[in-house]
């Protein structure tokens, strides 16, 4: 009888990467709903649009360099990269921003360097950092946190301010929108306030705002999923929460009027998202254990920098990008030590009679 | 005893129950034998038979030609039909050289039998290997490295202990478990030979948790003798604790060093199918000529462990355990992480055959698009050598062979962890060995260009030295001429003289017979004309000269391989 010879092992393997993909999607849920909640229909408008276009345009650029389309789809990866995008921007971006965010995540981020595996930077963070800069007035509407019932906007109103960028007639983008915890901090600090003065107004909760503070755990919840599935490693995460909090707890030790407390940054702005979903896109992470100690530690210290120091409120994106670059690098000098090799050069551990 | 960990790791599922519930079937005699030459690790075995004789059971059919060797047994009695290239269990899927018995059913001994040793602790170490290497010993666990040579340590390596690797090297498989459950005794027969042979302080029995019974057994059946230095350890299951230095590094906390053998250390590990060959060998003076096989997997009806003769076909193990699952698309030697996926089931069983896993397409990963590699690192978490598997992956892709080096390629053991946790299902272990094999060739090359190219220099200097001698040579003799020269013009005048009578007589003769003075002239101007020649080639043209035919024998084969080496200059 004649076989087929395939090359070893014959079991069927453990994951595969659209699965991996979909267990990111799957915790990514909890948080997006919380947003939802807080910030109104427009997350998911975002997040389907987002969707929609990254999904769309990796099927063109998967056509145009002439590969398979069905089994690069399969992996989830444009879902993941739409995602993760439309949920770094105001829930009631313009459509266009979107639009503008995802061809840089996709056409330039991924495809032009090579698709899956070859993006040396963050695909979503490439194109949210695109947008960022290019758009900043669009970029900085975002809404007071409110609960969905009480949302000036009811999903259909949502859906003509994507479209149309432009809120239904008898709105102000000043009624319904507020400077986001890092916002009015910054602002704070630089008209001569203290960081308790500034945190003293009711909207806010024990760490940050109300609202932030429940997305935050709700995609601590999420993240803790993918820890426990095994999806992603406990390194970059708790690295760059305590990359975070390690310097604001200094600074705050030393000054606490004029910098806010650990906890608030860290529930501020997207650093659980980052920590969890972003920082951890293992394509553009360093891979060894130690490696990925110092990545993570040093995004949290950039995103720390960036927001103390820098132009920007916030920094995921900058620091996930800054520390992308040096990702080869921390993996080319941090190599575990082989079995049956010495780190120094000697015999390995145990040797000798 | 403490136990210790190695880095990464996978449990897996063993599903060694149904082939353990199986009573071992001892087959029979098949109609004809296919026993290949070379069985082992090392070098090649030269048949010592011939077409058409008879041989008995247990009769050398293949004589070990080096040190690093095994020598091949008739399995049976019978007549070698044939010898020649025979397809063979091997990852190429090649041919090689094997001996075809048609066997006679009788199975008999001859008189070449060897006589057995009931008073083995007698005999010193120099003889009771020489008797396992008589028997054609290798290791049994799969990887078939001749026993004699693994238990004769270099000068000034002092064995102290003994590890018995009772853990079964691969998911499915459960020959080591039934055979020591099954033949306790000659396992431990075999250990106390071994213990004897090498002087051993201490021996450590490991067994894997997963094989209460074989523990069981191991327990009741310990010889006294041994009960004083022998420790029975039950290790946990987790897939590679089968490969030597794992095992090592779980029982003792230290790590083979890297290029090195568990000698170095002090340890030398055996199979428990090892030692009760060791023991046939000694006691009974029975060669290796048969094995256990674990037979398993969904492919097949029935699965059990089998004692086989070598040479074998598959396909009579397969019946054996009720034949093939009508869905069954893919025969594997081995287990199903290090195992091969075979083309034909009827190729012969070897001593290397430790397990034959039938699968149907539902088991095995779907052999759709590879996707790329995200670089998520779960090879990195369960590789048991600490290594960045995506790293060699990259590189091997890229043919970057000094850095896949530097990142310890030749560490890897290939226990395909790796490649089960691949996300994106890429085959990683088939590009290291690639890689691998690659850098050998390339070894061999460098080796033999060296060789060439230093032939080449050699016979430079030798043309540049004969040249200059030939120089200096001619120089003096001109320095010679030009000093006559000057000093005698009789001499000259002389010679002068005689110039002319001689064209005289030409000149007188030329009237008589012409044809038979031209002849004569042309044969004198010859050797002026040819000499320069020898001296010429040296003078910096070789490459257009390459191979050029008609020339000397010895520098015609220098010029070839010199030509070789260009072209490899040109190729790197």
């Amino acid at each position: 009888m004649r076989f087929r010879t395939e090359s070893s092992p014959h079991i069927i393997p453990r994951h595969s990467v659209g699965g991996v993909m979909q267990q990111v999607l799957l915790a990514l849920i909890p948080g997006t709903l919380a947003m939802t909640w807080f910030f109104g229909w427009g997350v998911l408008i975002n997040v389907a649009l987002a969707v929609g276009f990254a999904v769309a345009l990796e099927a063109a650029m998967v056509a145009l360099r002439r590969r398979p389309v069905g089994p690069t789809l399969a992996d989830n990866s444009a879902i993941v990269t739409g995602w993760l995008f439309a949920l770094a921007i105001p829930p009631l971006a313009p459509f266009w921003v979107t639009l503008i965010g995802i061809a840089f995540a996709i056409v330039v981020a991924k495809h032009l360097y090579g698709g899956l595996g070859y993006n040396p930077f963050n695909p979503a963070m490439v194109g949210y950092v695109v947008v960022l800069v290019s758009f900043p007035r669009e970029m900085a509407l975002w809404p007071a946190p409110e609960t969905l019932p009480q949302m000036p906007l009811g999903l259909w109103q949502s859906v003509q301010t994507v479209l149309t960028g432009s809120l239904p007639a008898g709105m102000e983008w000043d009624a319904i929108t507020r400077a986001t915890p890092l916002d009015a901090l910054r602002e704070g600090l630089v008209s001569g306030r203290t960081v308790s003065e500034v945190t003293a107004s009711p909207v806010f909760g024990s760490f940050t705002e109300t609202g932030w503070e429940w997305i935050g755990n709700f995609f601590l919840l999420g993240g803790l999923y993918l820890l426990f599935r095994r999806v992603i490693r406990w390194e970059i995460p708790l690295a760059l929460i305590l990359g975070v909090a390690i310097p604001a707890g200094f600074f705050w030790i030393l000054d606490p009027d004029a910098h806010a407390s650990p906890a608030f940054h860290v529930f501020s702005g997207a650093v659980i998202l980052g920590a969890f979903f972003i920082a951890t896109d293992p394509v553009s992470a360093a891979t060894t254990k130690l490696g990925r100690i110092l990545y993570g530690a040093g995004i949290g210290l950039l995103i720390y920098v960036i927001r103390t120091w820098g132009g920007y409120p916030d920094a995921v994106a900058f620091a996930v990008l800054l520390m992308n670059m040096v990702a080869p690098t921390l993996d080319h000098f941090t190599r575990p030590r082989i079995y049956g090799h010495s780190r120094g050069g000697g015999p390995p551990p145990g040797a000798g009679p | 005893m403490q136990l210790h960990r190695f880095h990464g790791g996978l449990k897996l599922a063993d599903n060694t129950e149904a082939s353990t519930a199986e009573p071992v079937l001892t087959m029979g005699v098949p109609e004809r034998l296919t026993v290949p030459l070379c069985q082992h690790i090392g070098d090649p075995t030269e048949p010592c038979v011939q077409v058409g004789d008879r041989v008995t059971k247990g009769q050398r059919i293949g004589q070990a030609a080096g040190y690093i060797a095994a020598h091949v047994h008739a399995p049976t009695s019978g007549v070698v039909e044939d010898i020649g290239h025979y397809p063979v269990p091997h990852p190429s899927g090649l041919s090689a050289p094997c001996v075809v018995i048609r066997t006679d059913g009788r199975d008999e001994w001859g008189d070449t039998r060897m006589e057995p040793w009931l008073d083995w602790d007698t005999r010193d170490s120099r003889r009771l290997r020489e008797r396992i290497r008589e028997a054609g010993v290798v290791g049994l666990g799969g990887a078939a490295f001749p026993t004699a040579v693994k238990l004769n340590p270099r000068a000034g390596q002092n064995i102290h202990t003994l590890i018995v690797n009772g853990a079964e090297c691969e998911p499915w498989i459960s020959a080591d478990d039934m055979l020591m459950r099954t033949a306790p005794e000659a396992v431990f027969e075999g250990i106390r030979i071994v213990a004897h042979l090498l002087g051993v302080e201490r021996i450590l029995f490991a067994v894997e948790d997963s094989m209460p019974e074989a523990m069981r057994a191991l327990t009741e059946n310990t010889p006294a003798e041994l009960a004083d230095r022998l420790e029975l350890v039950s290790i946990p299951a987790i897939y590679p604790t089968g490969g030597e230095r794992q095992l090592i590094q779980v029982l003792t906390g230290r790590e083979v060093p890297s290029g090195g053998l568990p000698a170095d250390l002090g340890m030398v590990c055996h199979n428990p199918g090892t030692f009760r060959a060791i023991c046939d060998a000694v006691i009974q003076g029975r060669p290796l000529v048969s094995r256990m096989v674990t037979v398993t997997g969904p492919g097949v009806h029935r699965p059990r462990n089998v004692n086989a003769l070598i040479g074998t076909p598959f396909a009579e193990l397969v019946a054996a355990a009720g034949g093939y699952d009508a869905e069954v698309d893919r025969l594997v030697m081995g287990g199903p992480m290090m195992g091969f996926a075979v083309h034909d089931d009827a190729l012969p069983v070897i001593k290397g055959t430790n397990c034959l896993l039938a699968t149907r397409p539902q088991d095995t990963p779907s052999p759709g698009p590879r996707m790329p590699c995200i670089r998520c690192g779960e090879c990195a978490a369960v590789c048991p050598a600490r290594l960045l598997p995506q790293q060699l992956y990259w590189q091997a892709k890229a043919k970057d062979f000094d850095a896949i080096q530097d990142y310890g390629l030749f560490d890897c053991i290939e226990c395909g962890c790796c490649a089960h946790v691949c996300p994106s299902n890429i085959p990683l272990v088939q590009y290291y060995r690639y890689a691998k094999h690659e850098i050998w060739t390339r070894e061999k090359e460098r080796q033999k260009s060296d060789v060439a190219r230093e032939r080449y220099e050699f016979r430079q200097a030798r043309l540049e030295r004969e040249e200059r001698e030939k120089a200096e040579k001619l120089a003096k003799k001109k320095a010679a001429v030009k000093n006559k020269e000057g000093q005698d013009d009789d001499k000259q005048a002389a010679i002068q003289a005689a110039l002319e009578r001689s064209r005289a007589r030409k000149a007188a003769r030329k009237g008589q017979a012409d044809a038979t003075d031209s002849s004569a002239g042309s044969t004198g101007e010859a050797p002026e004309a040819d000499s320069p020649t020898p001296g010429d080639t040296g003078t910096g043209t070789e490459p257009a000269e390459t191979g050029e035919p008609g020339r000397s024998e010895d520098t015609g084969q220098a010029d070839t391989t010199n030509a070789t080496d260009d072209s490899q200059e040109h190729g790197r």
